[in-house]
This record gives structure tokens, C-alpha cells and sequence, in this order.
């Protein structure tokens, strides 16, 4: 009787020794928690592919996994964006909207053409005339990245915007 | 663009039976043992001279082995060896000695004769005998000139298949898709269109502005599609005959997911203004718009059941991709897909009993199908990404497209295009030049 209690006890300590290690190693990895109010999902945060409209003006935001809401980052660089177009007044931008090839073309189009719309309205919203701004999807048709990875999805996963040829 | 080909002569040569052959297929239960067959070279008659040019054309043995090619890629046939025939294709085509085709295990013989007429006109005629109950199935004649042999050879596989199967075959039609080259970051996009087996590949744009989703209208007059033109992506009506291209409807925004009604009079499609994608249909002949849902969600990838009552598409206003059903009016709007992942591109099936549909769960693409109120749920096949499916005219049959990964080079990536029996069995790659996606099936080329 007394051995399988000890033996109980061993297996529990042991339980919580592994469950404890575990958390650490999770604690260690993870990133510093997010200040924005808004989720930032599995949108990327990093620089690559990201092209500049002017110096220090990002031509693109980054949006999660079937999302079209703003990140912080993507808030952060159409603040941004908006300056630029405030100080460049008779400039006309389109905004691409753009999905990762991890669904189907049709729905795609039409959730491109939601993130397109979103940083339209986020620029109209900071004072940009909405007939400087034109919109278009280009659902999964052109990636930025070619790569069939997490990190070309994110990457892919964008609305971008150009100023006109 | 398209040539009609405008068969002369349908010449019924024997009533068919109305007691059903004692050799048939059941094609509800999978290709499981697929029917011997022996297709025996046809043979040029004395009516065509030694030295005309018509023998040089070789179609006594190129029709036949085209009808192989058919009945084999249904999955439904198992054509026996040529070299194992005993009885010459003249003897055969008059009367098979039966014992010499069931000895080489043969339940079914096809035969045939090329011959001229007295004004000149090639006439190919076939027939079909049940080598187990030791008589005819059928005798067709065809009047053509020697440029058409593949259709004709087309058709008589559609008059085999539909004999043995008790369906309407499917051979006789094409396929219009969207042909691919370039680099995956600025992909060219054609429209192309090909006989069902591939062959004959025909592109109808220069690959100048991208272009998705072409389908064929119901009566294979029209082809609506996207196009990028101008950088402005629209849905287009192009008149196949005429060569004649018109932006369907002046929407102040992107129009998409192009389809036609059954009675090839309406397209329905999505348009997305200001961020939100609804329903909407246009009379061709008198532009009347009708807005068929309204709601904040993406509504997209309308598809009309067969009889034009009803439309299925795709919705994510439950909060993911599903399918849902409506009236044609856009009412009684149900959603029918409920099982685990997420739902796309419906297609009501000809037969209007099935839906086919795109599923994506754990990372993985399906085509599937389902019946029209959601229930039984059937998936035919899973890979890394496949989705669009359409149906072969007789329902029998999905074709879609397929691709694979690219690495992070964006190196072996490819999009080609596939068809899985209704069964689940018989997936075969459909060869194509180039890359290809967004396959539709035509309607049957001549119909009844």
C-alpha cells in the first residue's frame, strides 16, 4: 500500500516536473505580447518583399489567414502612407488587394478585393480623398513570393499600393 | 472560333432492342472489372479504289483506335489485345463468327466499314455485337469527310458507351480552360479549348491580360469568363462563332465567378462593391441586372441546378467558407455544408441529384460531392491543392485542377488538369501543352 502511494507521488512530481519544463520552454519562445488592441494573428511582421512608396513610407500591409482586419504593423505603415499621400496631394495610388494560393480562386478574388477596400477606407478615414484611391483584387494570382511555404502565405497574404505607371 | 461540324446523316440501320443486352455495365459501382472489349480495325470497302487517297488516310485503323482510347480512359472498358483477333474487320463487320471473340474472351465487339456513296460522300458505319449472346447491339452510319474522323470517332464511342451503360456517353464534347505559362509570380493566362481527350488544343486569347473561369454556355454558342482587360477585372461574354468578345453588364466595380443558366439566356456572377461581394444576374439579350442576395459577407461561385429552380454558391457569413442553397430569386437562402473544414466552389451536377464542391480540411484540398440538401457527404479525392470541379455532361464524371508545391525557389510548381470518375476510382491526369487550370466541360457537341 505504502509503495503504490510513493510510487503515485513519484509519478506526480515527475508529471509536474515535464508539465513545468514545458511551460519555460514555450515562456522562452514565444514573443513579447502584442500591446494592439487588434490580434496579429499569423500576419507577417517581417521586412522582406516589403517595397517603399518613399523613404520610410512601406507599400504594403500584411493581413492573417482569411482576415481582412488591420494588424497594429499594418495601421502603423498606412499612417504612414496617409502622411505621404497628404504631402503629395495631387498623387493617385491603387491599392491591391492580394490572398495566399491556399484557396480557392473565386473566394480569393473577393476576400483581395475586401483587404483592398479595408486600407482604402483606413486612408479615407485619415483625411485621403477616396477619389485618389482606386482598388483592385488580384485574389491569389500574383504572389510576391512563388514558395508554397507558412512564410510565403504570410508574405503573399497583402494589399499593396502602387502609384500609377 | 469553334467549327461546327454539321453531320449530314444519322442513318439508323437496325431499330435498337428495347430488352436491355445481356452484356451492360452498372457504372453506379465503380469500374471495378471494366468490360473486355474488342475493337477490330475497320476496313475500306471496294467502293473506295485501291489508289484513292482516302486509304492513305489510314482512318480503318485511326477511328478505332480512337474509340479504344475512349472507352478505355472511362474506366468502364478493358479492350482486348488487337494482335490476339482471329476473324479479318470485313468477315467481323458482316458476321462475326462468335466463338473465334469469346475464345480470346471478348463479351463485346465493335466493328466497322469505310466506304464512299454515289455522290462521293465518306460514310462510316459501325456495329455493335454482344459476343455473349451471339448477336447485334447497334449500326450506326455517319456521313463526313475525312477532317472530321475524330468527332465522328467521338460519337461512336458516346453510341458504345451509351448501349452498355444505359447513360448518355460524354465523348463528343470539349473542354475550355485556362493555359498557363511563365513564372509564378507574373503567370500568362490563355483561354484555350480542346476535345475532351485533349487533343486539338485551340487558344482563343493572346495571353495579353489575365483571364480566369471560362465556361461554356449550355448551348456551346457562348464563353463567359474574367478577364483583366484594361486592369479591370471583369466578366465577359465571348460568341465562339463570331469571334465577338462584350464585357457582360457595366458594373462600377470587379464582376467575377461568371455562370450560365441552364437555358444559356442569363449569366449569374458576383460583383463586389465597396469591399462586399454579392449575387447578381444579367439577361444577355436585355441587360437587365437582378441583385439576387445582399449581405455583408463574400458571397461568391453561383451555380444554377439544372432545371434553373434553384442556385447553389458559396458564402462565409456563417463566419467560414460554406455552401448554401437558394431559390433563383434569391430566396429560402439554407446553408447545406456542415461537416469539419471549409466549403467551396459548388456545382450543381446535370442530373440535379448532386452538388460537387471543394473542401479544405487539415491542410489538404478535396473534391467532393453532396447530395442537395447537404446530406451524404462523399469525398472522391484528397491532394496538396485541387479545386474548381466540372461536370462531364452526363454527370458521370469531375474534371478539375491540380497543383503542386512550389519549393522556396518557386521552383516545380505546376497546375494540370484531372478527371475522377463519380465513383471515386479512374483518376486520370488530361494531358495538356502548357500548364493548365479552370477546366469546364461542354454540353454534349451534337445533341439529340
Amino acid at each position: 500500500m505504502k509503495l503504490v502511494k510513493i510510487s503515485f507521488i513519484h509519478v506526480a512530481v515527475l508529471l509536474s516536473l515535464f508539465l513545468g519544463a514545458c511551460t519555460t520552454a514555450q515562456k522562452a519562445t514565444a514573443p513579447a505580447p502584442a500591446p494592439a488592441p487588434v490580434a496579429e494573428g499569423d500576419a507577417y511582421t517581417g521586412t522582406d518583399t516589403v517595397k517603399f512608396l518613399a523613404d520610410g513610407v512601406p507599400d504594403r500591409v500584411f493581413f492573417s489567414t482569411n482576415k481582412f482586419n488591420l494588424t497594429t504593423a499594418a495601421v502603423n505603415s498606412l499612417n504612414k502612407q496617409a502622411a505621404f499621400l497628404k504631402a503629395n496631394a495631387n498623387l493617385n495610388v491603387t491599392v491591391e488587394g492580394h490572398a495566399d494560393e491556399r484557396g480557392t480562386r473565386e473566394y480569393n478574388l473577393a476576400l483581395g478585393e475586401k483587404r483592398a477596400n479595408v486600407v482604402k477606407d483606413y486612408l479615407i478615414s485619415n483625411g485621403i480623398a477616396s477619389n485618389r484611391i482606386k482598388v483592385v483584387s488580384y485574389g491569389k494570382e500574383r504572389p510576391a513570393n512563388p514558395a508554397s511555404s507558412a512564410l510565403a502565405w504570410s508574405q503573399n497574404r497583402r494589399s499593396v499600393t502602387v502609384r500609377p505607371n | 472560333m469553334i467549327q461546327r461540324i454539321v453531320i449530314v446523316v444519322l442513318l439508323l440501320l437496325f431499330q435498337q432492342s428495347p430488352l436491355k443486352a445481356l452484356v451492360a455495365i452498372d457504372i453506379t459501382r465503380g469500374n471495378l472489372d471494366p468490360l473486355p472489349t474488342a475493337i477490330s480495325d475497320f476496313y475500306f470497302d471496294d467502293s473506295i479504289k485501291a489508289d484513292d487517297s482516302i486509304r492513305k488516310s489510314r482512318l480503318d485503323k485511326k477511328i478505332p483506335e480512337l474509340v479504344q482510347n475512349n472507352l478505355q480512359r472511362s474506366g468502364l472498358f478493358f479492350p482486348l489485345e488487337k494482335k490476339s483477333f482471329i476473324q479479318k474487320p470485313e468477315v467481323a463487320h458482316a458476321t462475326p463468327r462468335f466463338e473465334d471473340w469469346t475464345f480470346i474472351k471478348a463479351q463485346v465487339l465493335v466493328t466497322g466499314k469505310i466506304s464512299l456513296d454515289k455522290n462521293q460522300r465518306l460514310r462510316v458505319e459501325f456495329r455493335l455485337w454482344d459476343v455473349v449472346s451471339a448477336k447485334e447491339l447497334s449500326s450506326l452510319a455517319f456521313f463526313t469527310t475525312t477532317e472530321n474522323w475524330r468527332r465522328i470517332s467521338h460519337m461512336i464511342s458516346d453510341k458504345v458507351y451509351e448501349r452498355l451503360t444505359g447513360e448518355t456517353g460524354y465523348f463528343d464534347s470539349r473542354i475550355i480552360y485556362v493555359a498557363e505559362t511563365g513564372p509564378k509570380t507574373n503567370r500568362v493566362k490563355r483561354l484555350a479549348v480542346m476535345d475532351q481527350d485533349g487533343h486539338g488544343v485551340k487558344y482563343l486569347t493572346l495571353g495579353n491580360e489575365l483571364v480566369l473561369t471560362p465556361r461554356f454556355s449550355p448551348d456551346n454558342k457562348y464563353v463567359t469568363y474574367m478577364s483583366y482587360f484594361r486592369n479591370l477585372p471583369r466578366v465577359y461574354l465571348l460568341n465562339i462563332e463570331a469571334g465577338i468578345q462584350d464585357l457582360v453588364g457595366d458594373f462600377p466595380g470587379m464582376t467575377f465567378a461568371p455562370r450560365f443558366s441552364p437555358d444559356s439566356k442569363r449569366v449569374i456572377m458576383s460583383f463586389a462593391k465597396d469591399g462586399n461581394s454579392d449575387i447578381y444576374a444579367m439577361d444577355i439579350k436585355t441587360r437587365v441586372v437582378e441583385r439576387l442576395t445582399d449581405h455583408p459577407s463574400i458571397d461568391t461561385s453561383p451555380s444554377f441546378s439544372p432545371d434553373g429552380s434553384s442556385i447553389t454558391f458559396n458564402s462565409d457569413r456563417s463566419g467560414t467558407q460554406q455552401i448554401y442553397t437558394m431559390k433563383s430569386d434569391g430566396t429560402a437562402v439554407k446553408r447545406i455544408s456542415f461537416g469539419e473544414g471549409i466549403y467551396g466552389t459548388p456545382v450543381w451536377s446535370p442530373r440535379g441529384d448532386l452538388i460537387a464542391f471543394t473542401k479544405f480540411f487539415r491542410n489538404k484540398f478535396y473534391i467532393g460531392v453532396m447530395r442537395t440538401d447537404g446530406s451524404g457527404e462523399r469525398l472522391l479525392t484528397e491532394n496538396f491543392y485541387q479545386e474548381a470541379p466540372s461536370w462531364s455532361p452526363n454527370g458521370r464524371v469531375l474534371i478539375f485542377y491540380r497543383e503542386t508545391p512550389s519549393d522556396d525557389k518557386g521552383r516545380g510548381g505546376n497546375a494540370k488538369l484531372w478527371s475522377i470518375d463519380l465513383t471515386g476510382y479512374n483518376e486520370r491526369m488530361i494531358e495538356t501543352p502548357t500548364d493548365a487550370s479552370d477546366p469546364t466541360w461542354s454540353e454534349i457537341l451534337t445533341k439529340k
